[in-house]
């Protein structure tokens, strides 16, 4: 079942990384109506650089169907430079540089196919900067 | 608000049933909670599944667990809070009972998990969907991430980690419900499958499929059921950030301590008060997480402290003595609802050779996510 | 003064090698690299397509242009393996960009000359004054059946450039196209992979096409080879291009730049415009550039380019494309070329 209304409604955040920072600070991808830190709603509209740092990450070798093709695979929790947090797969590394830590960077990569004759779904990923 | 006890408890063998669907598994348990309090009838009940549509292709799940337990015409409703959806089911069950509104509630919990073959993809269903899920991140995924943290932060070691697991199929052995009664060595446990480093297979709780149900009543009725009557004593529920990402310490699960905070105060004790607690094992770092949270142990002496044998028999206090989740088994709908029952076992003094000695007040913790729930419940035998 | 005011390239880091396939197949690896002039190819990721190759070329051609992107008129993607049937890449792109909503977008299929079909019809929109910018982009994870000739060269990789009349690097001096139907190369709807005529490919289609439309383009333009610092002509071998050029006197040294088919293969609709770019990435301000695609089925699109003074400045603002080419390989064995590719079947 495509699921193209949902996978549409994503596209500025997964696109083009667009995100929210709230007058307390806290930078929501993807937004929201009011802060969870202080329940402020006022916010400015930002574009996220996609350069960041790795806090976590797993190399997942039991993935669900969709993305079996990739195993095994790392994802990781990154902290952008703005300081916003998101999970990414990391794509074209070598595990042993995906590290707490590394710097990454965001690029725009194939996120999964819905079957042979679905939507295909696209968004980020980030690449282990050396 | 009235005080609420337990009167009555019935599980199913947890497993692999292949014979038995989810209204089966469900009627089993519940015919046996009602057979043990004594009862045929009911005024209300909570199903505690998670995700019955996906699984089973079954949503309304209420109204055929009612429709199959004999029970059509009582108020029927599911409660869905992922792996919490049982004890969050109790919750609701309890304040029915307490607020006077139903004097005989029958609080249950099932997952049929093995007639799916995508199960990773239902689980990670309880993650941040359209930013976790998308990513790639499995549910031991988001554990394992916790633990690259901690075991970093805390110089935890694989071999302190083991220790988790270990215990937990060391007290499973006396549980005949547990999916996997059987002792764990380190070579099996450092060897085994590699499923989200730093997780191995035998660090992560296995599917499962089960039911658990129980019946709570008013205390000062509950002697018409039982001569051993369970006191709910606090219940505590809090919420936290659905993505892990937006955890601002990944070694941190700040449900589990708001959601213990509530039910220590509402049952005015305090965790060194515990002589067991079921707490949710689903990840072997997530009992340490968890008993650091619960303030069991200061923050980072957890895995430690486990490894030194402080929450099995003879320690602080014993953690997990069913088998936790690990080695009972984790049908997830079902392990809020099957943790209160091993409290209650307990506290009756049935739990057979895993009995706890002295049980007075022991508590219960069930995760929802990676954190996005907790729900705690301190019993106490009366 | 219409010209290129930012372009940019972009190749997988995945490659497999000549040699690699040879041994596959049984085929002897010295005689398949002699005769075809290549070592490698470039591969996607599993997680790459004509989509994302477009937009991580189209973002460089952006950082170099210096542009606000909402200021792009038009966007084409010209591409032999556009990942819909139906529903358009240029669309994907322009959301990632952030271009638009107020653009027109089109793709493109002319065989290999997609993507020089693309940048001719984005240089028109700017010469007729209709927008401030456009784009043309050229990219193709290129398909060759398993042990057919193709496989050699079939790759993965493309280029964007944006016209524009300001800050222009390098002017478009003239342009020509030499068009015929000609049967030497066609893939059929629900075919995975493209059919060939063999050496029907060679005189009558590549060389016909490519030799009417340089001839042409040096008569209208009054130019001769030395007046070109670099050339580059279409390259589904390594040994096609070299050809066409020594027919009009261009010499190895004029050639060598845009000369990346040893490295890449054939990026298909990729495939000259990314020789290009790696000549954009030397070319100096006065200098000229001859742009020689070709497209099976047939035709050959010319272009003359002469760089201004803006050129030097913005070579550095993006990877170039020689450096992508030789750093931060991952050679693949033939098995998992065969999964990234997806050359089997797999369950749904």
């Amino acid at each position: 079942m495509a699921n193209s209304q949902r996978y549409t409604r994503e596209i500025p955040h997964r696109f083009r990384l667009e995100a929210q920072r709230f007058s307390d600070g806290y930078i929501s991808l993807p937004n929201r109506y009011i802060s969870p830190e202080t329940g402020t709603k006022e916010f400015e509209n930002i574009t996220l650089s996609g350069k960041g740092t790795i806090l976590s990450y797993t190399i997942v070798h039991t993935p669900s169907d969709q993305f079996k093709l990739a195993k095994p695979y790392a994802v990781a929790i990154i902290e952008t430079e703005e300081g916003a947090r998101l999970t990414s797969m990391i794509t074209d590394s070598e595990f042993e540089d995906v590290k707490i830590g590394a710097k990454v960077e965001l690029v725009f990569r194939k996120i999964m196919e819905e079957g042979h004759s679905g939507i295909l779904n696209y968004g980020y990923k980030a690449i282990v900067v050396k | 608000m009235r005080d609420v006890a337990i009167v009555g408890v019935g599980l199913t063998k947890f497993g692999e049933l292949w014979n038995q669907g989810i209204r089966d598994m469900f009627a089993e348990a519940a015919l046996a909670a009602m057979a043990d309090a004594g009862v045929d009838k009911i005024d209300s009940m909570y199903v505690g599944a998670m995700s019955s549509g996906l699984y089973s292709y079954q949503e309304h799940t209420a109204s055929v667990m009612a429709d199959y337990i004999g029970q059509r015409g009582v108020a029927s409703a599911r409660v869905e809070a992922a792996c919490s959806s049982g004890s969050q089911a109790a919750r609701t069950g309890f304040f029915e009972v307490a607020s006077g509104a139903a004097d005989v509630v029958l609080v249950g919990g099932v997952e049929k998990m093995w007639d799916v073959d995508d199960g990773t993809f239902v689980l990670a269903t309880a993650s941040d969907q359209e930013y976790e899920a998308y990513a790639g991140v499995t549910f031991p995924g988001l554990y394992a991430m916790m633990a690259q943290v901690y075991m970093q932060k805390y110089g935890l070691t694989r071999e302190e980690l083991a220790q988790v697991p270990i215990k937990n199929h060391r007290h499973a052995v006396h549980n005949p419900y547990a999916q996997y009664p059987f002792e764990l060595d380190m070579k099996t446990y450092l060897t085994a499958a590699p499923v989200a480093d730093p997780f191995r297979l035998m660090d992560c709780s296995p599917i499962t499929d089960g039911a658990a149900a129980i019946i709570m009543v008013p205390l000062d009725q509950a002697h018409k059921y039982t001569d051993k009557p369970v006191k709910i004593k606090g219940i505590g529920s809090a919420t936290g950030p659905i993505a892990l990402h937006d955890h601002k310490d990944l070694t941190r699960l700040d449900a589990v301590r708001l959601s213990a905070e509530k039910a220590y105060k509402m049952a005015g004790v305090g965790p060194d008060d515990i002589q067991f607690a079921e707490v949710h094992d689903c990840f072997s770092i997530a009992e340490i997480i968890v008993a650091e949270e619960l303030g069991f142990f200061p923050y980072g002496t957890a895995g430690k402290a486990i490894a030194a044998g402080q929450a099995t028999y003879g320690g602080k206090l014993v953690i997990n003595p069913s088998g936790g989740l690990k080695a009972k088994g984790h049908p997830v709908g079902a392990t809020g609802v099957a943790q209160l029952i091993e409290a209650t076992l307990q506290l009756q003094g049935k739990a057979g050779k895993r009995q706890v000695e002295n049980a007075k007040i022991g508590l219960t913790q069930n995760m929802g996510g990676s954190g996005g729930t907790s729900v705690v419940h301190i019993l106490e035998a009366v | 003064m219409v010209g290129i005011v930012g372009y940019g390239s972009y190749v997988p880091r995945y490659r497999i090698k000549i040699s690699t396939i040879a041994d596959q197949w049984g085929d002897n690896a010295a005689t398949i690299e002699k005769g075809l002039m290549l070592q490698e190819k470039t591969v996607p990721g599993r997680d790459e397509d004509t989509i994302t190759i477009a937009v991580e070329a189209a973002k460089n051609a952006v950082k170099r242009a210096g542009i606000n992107p909402q200021d792009i008129g038009a966007v084409y993607i010209g591409s032999e393996s556009h990942p819909y049937a139906v529903k358009p890449s240029g669309t994907v792109l322009i959301d990632a960009l952030g271009i638009g909503p107020h653009v027109h977008v089109a793709d493109f299929e002319f065989a290999c000359k997609a993507g020089s079909e693309a940048m001719f019809v984005a240089y028109s929109h700017v010469k007729s004054g209709n927008m401030p910018y456009a784009m043309g982009i050229g990219a193709d994870t290129s398909q060759g059946a398993p042990g057919d000739a193709l496989e050699y060269s079939a790759s993965a990789g493309g280029s964007a450039y944006i016209f524009g009349s300001e800050n222009v690097i390098a002017e478009v001096i003239d342009t020509h196209s030499f068009t015929s139907d000609t049967a030497d190369f066609w893939r059929r709807e629900y075919q995975m992979y493209p059919r060939h005529g063999g050496r029907f490919t060679g005189e009558p289609a590549y060389f016909k096409h490519v030799l009417n439309a340089t001839g042409i383009i040096l008569e209208k333009s009054g130019m001769k080879a030395s007046d070109f610092a670099h050339a580059v002509f279409h390259m589904p071998n390594g040994r096609f291009p070299l050809k066409a050029g020594k027919t009009f006197g261009f010499t190895d040294e004029q050639m060598k730049q845009g000369w990346i088919v040893n490295l890449m293969g054939n990026t298909y609709s990729g495939s000259s415009i990314t020789g290009f770019s790696a000549i954009m990435d030397i070319l100096k301000p006065g200098e000229r550039a001859l742009l020689i695609s070709f497209g099976s089925g047939a035709g050959s699109d010319a272009f003359v380019f002469e760089a201004t003074e803006n050129i030097t400045a913005v070579q550095n603002k993006a990877p170039k494309i020689r450096e992508m080419l030789e750093s931060n390989r991952t050679y693949l064995t033939y098995g998992q070329y065969v999964a990234y590719r997806r050359k089997i079947q797999f369950n749904d």
